[in-house]
């Protein structure tokens, strides 16, 4: 287990260094070289602004010199100091936002992991049935239905109309005036929409894996053994099958971080909510260059430690991946 | 062949559905200037924000311009977002992975180590960070969603090539000294071209939502020029007071994405019944 997991996690480091190298080439999108005509034009990008690109990322120095310098930066976290106003460091704003990114992106995978799978296995257990047709169309209209346009209508509907949850935010303006009771209640009236919404777009994807995931298995051999020795339909498809049909999600909820983490940038700018997705979509709109760049980085290493963090439970849930 | 194929689409009610839609966007689109009952940018301060009507089937915007109009007008800018920027993705790919998948080894590694590094970062992030540095324009949308979503078409030619470059015919070519460039583009790519074709179709699909959300968000197709994304920008700054605006562009964007989605399972099916899911 511990030769597996070294070598993934030397298997991550060209991968690391690749993400580096792409930021890096967005970042010389940038208005910033002195020679470049169009930016000098360009009201948008100030002199001083371009003074501090300058100084941020080395600008004057040949390519390779910069690529190494602002490599060494990154390894330290030193993402450099925001744009802004408040000219705070880059890591301390999008550490102080993380959290509250993080928390909805995991609320929403357990929601995802809670209504995918019953869905998928009674839809396999109950193939061609009319549940598992209503299923298929919920799978295929909740692919082409654009997440933000459900959050416009849930909006309107739960918001304006009925009046039943908040639209913004994540707190009431008293909550400190709450019970802790009611901050909570509070709290999680705000999430609903959030992520209700973001695990949406999830689910549509990991319930139809899991249904012919549980297709496949109810085909194999072993349940064909357990049900010749005449164990119970209940305990042949809910023992034997859903345990193996489980073990590849594990992969799927590694690949849909990215995914989540990039939903975020939409659902927190509809529903006003101060986590790192809103800070990014901020930070692109008033060219906050250090953030934007800070926040690409860290949501491809994210990334990365979401595949990583899967493919090393599946190796623990399951031991022919270790030894092959 | 061609006749087979047509059969088994024909069949498929959903994916035939699925081909009237995308028709019927077409001719939509080409016929945006004698069918819209107003001008798509015709401002009009008398009748702003005006609810669903005989005179405005659709309502009319903050500027009291013509709701039916401008989504008329916004299915030509999204058919134009959506193939442009598949068509970039889908050459990137299809080069990119016939390479890879052609050629093994060392170009094969490398290409795919770059797919795997691409494929780390969030796709929204990537093409949000681009945007930052660039000015959000309609072409500027198409490239950068194109270069953004050519990863899956790369692993899918490489598959197919790596399948088909050890088939007898293959072999035959280079038996009579075809050149690499000949096999891969007269023997290879054809072979290839099903499974890039239903690729496509879903990625139109794909690339339509994408430019959507970042006209929603502002810093998409840029208005005045009327994209239905954009259009649903007004509609949250006026959610409490004008649904018709949130309710139809979405509509549109939900039934041209389906339609798409149907198109390009009903090709997949009619083209290898085998793969029917």
């Amino acid at each position: 287990m511990i030769r597996y997991v070294s070598k993934r996690l030397l298997f991550m480091i060209p991968l690391l260094l690749g993400i580096t190298i792409i930021c890096f080439t967005v970042m010389h999108l940038a208005p910033g070289s002195p020679t470049d005509m169009e930016t000098q034009m360009n009201p948008r990008a100030s002199a001083e602004a371009k003074e501090r690109l300058m100084a941020l990322y080395d600008l004057d120095k040949p390519l390779h010199v910069q690529y190494w310098l602002w490599l060494k930066k990154i390894a330290v976290l030193d993402l450099g100091t925001s744009f802004s106003q408040d000219r705070r460091p880059v890591d301390r704003k999008i550490l102080e936002r993380l959290p509250i990114t993080i928390l909805l992106n995991l609320l929403s995978m357990g929601l995802i992991l809670a209504v995918a799978i019953p869905l998928g296995v009674l839809s396999a257990v109950r193939q061609d049935s009319w549940f598992d047709r209503l299923a298929g169309i919920f799978v295929f209209v909740g692919f082409a239905v654009p997440t933000f346009w459900l959050a416009l209508l849930l909006m309107i509907l739960f918001g304006v109309e009925l009046g039943w949850l908040p639209i913004s935010g994540i707190r009431s303006l008293n909550y400190e005036y709450m019970t802790p009771g009611a901050a909570l209640w509070d709290l999680l009236k705000h999430l609903i929409l959030p992520v209700g919404l973001s695990a949406f777009g999830g689910l549509a994807g990991l319930s139809r894996y899991m249904r012919s995931n549980m297709l496949e298995v109810i085909r194999q051999d072993y349940i064909l053994t357990a049900r010749a020795k005449g164990l119970r339909e209940r305990t042949v498809i809910y023992k034997h099958a859903l345990r193996n049909a489980l073990l590849p999600v594990i992969t799927i909820l590694g690949l849909s971080v990215p995914g989540l983490i990039g939903g975020s940038v939409i659902f927190e700018t509809i529903f006003a909510i101060p986590g790192m997705g809103q800070l990014f979509y901020m930070s692109v709109m008033s060219r906050d260059y250090p953030v934007v760049m800070g926040i690409l980085l860290i949501g491809a290493v994210l990334t990365l430690l979401g595949n990583l963090l899967a493919d090393v439970s599946y190796a623990l849930a399951d031991p022919r991946i270790r030894v092959s | 062949m061609a006749g087979d194929f047509w059969q088994r689409f024909r069949k498929n009610r959903l994916a035939v559905a699925g081909l009237a839609v995308v028709v019927l966007l077409f001719v939509l689109s080409f016929l945006a200037p004698w069918i819209s009952p107003y001008d798509a940018g015709a401002i009009d301060l008398k009748s702003i924000l005006q609810p669903p009507s005989a005179k405005h089937p659709l309502g009319t915007d903050p500027l009291g311009r013509d709701v039916l109009s401008r989504m008329i007008w916004g299915a030509g800018i999204s058919l134009k977002v959506g193939f442009v920027a598949t068509g970039i993705a889908i050459v990137i790919g299809t080069l990119l992975g016939a390479a890879a998948g052609y050629y093994g080894r060392w170009v094969d590694a490398l290409i795919m180590r770059f797919v795997d590094i691409m494929l780390c970062f969030p796709t929204f992030f990537l093409i949000l960070a681009v945007i930052a540095f660039l000015e959000p324009s309609i072409w500027n949308i198409m490239i950068i969603i194109g270069a953004t979503g050519w990863m899956g078409i790369t692993r899918l030619v490489r598959a197919d090539f790596i399948s088909l470059k050890e088939r007898d015919f293959v072999l035959a070519a280079r038996a009579i000294g075809a050149s690499d460039a000949r096999i891969i583009f007269r023997h290879l790519l054809p072979n290839a071209m099903a499974s890039i074709l239903v690729a496509a179709t879903l990625g139109v699909a794909g690339a339509i939502l994408t430019e959507s959300a970042l006209s929603f968000l502002g810093i998409g197709v840029q208005p005045p020029t009327p994209s239905w994304g954009n259009m649903l920008t007004a509609g949250k700054d006026n959610i409490d007071i004008a649904w018709w605006l949130s309710l139809y562009p979405g509509l549109a964007i939900l039934v041209t994405v389906l339609g798409y989605n149907l198109l390009g399972e009903g090709i997949r099916d009619a083209l290898d019944p085998r793969l029917r899911r």
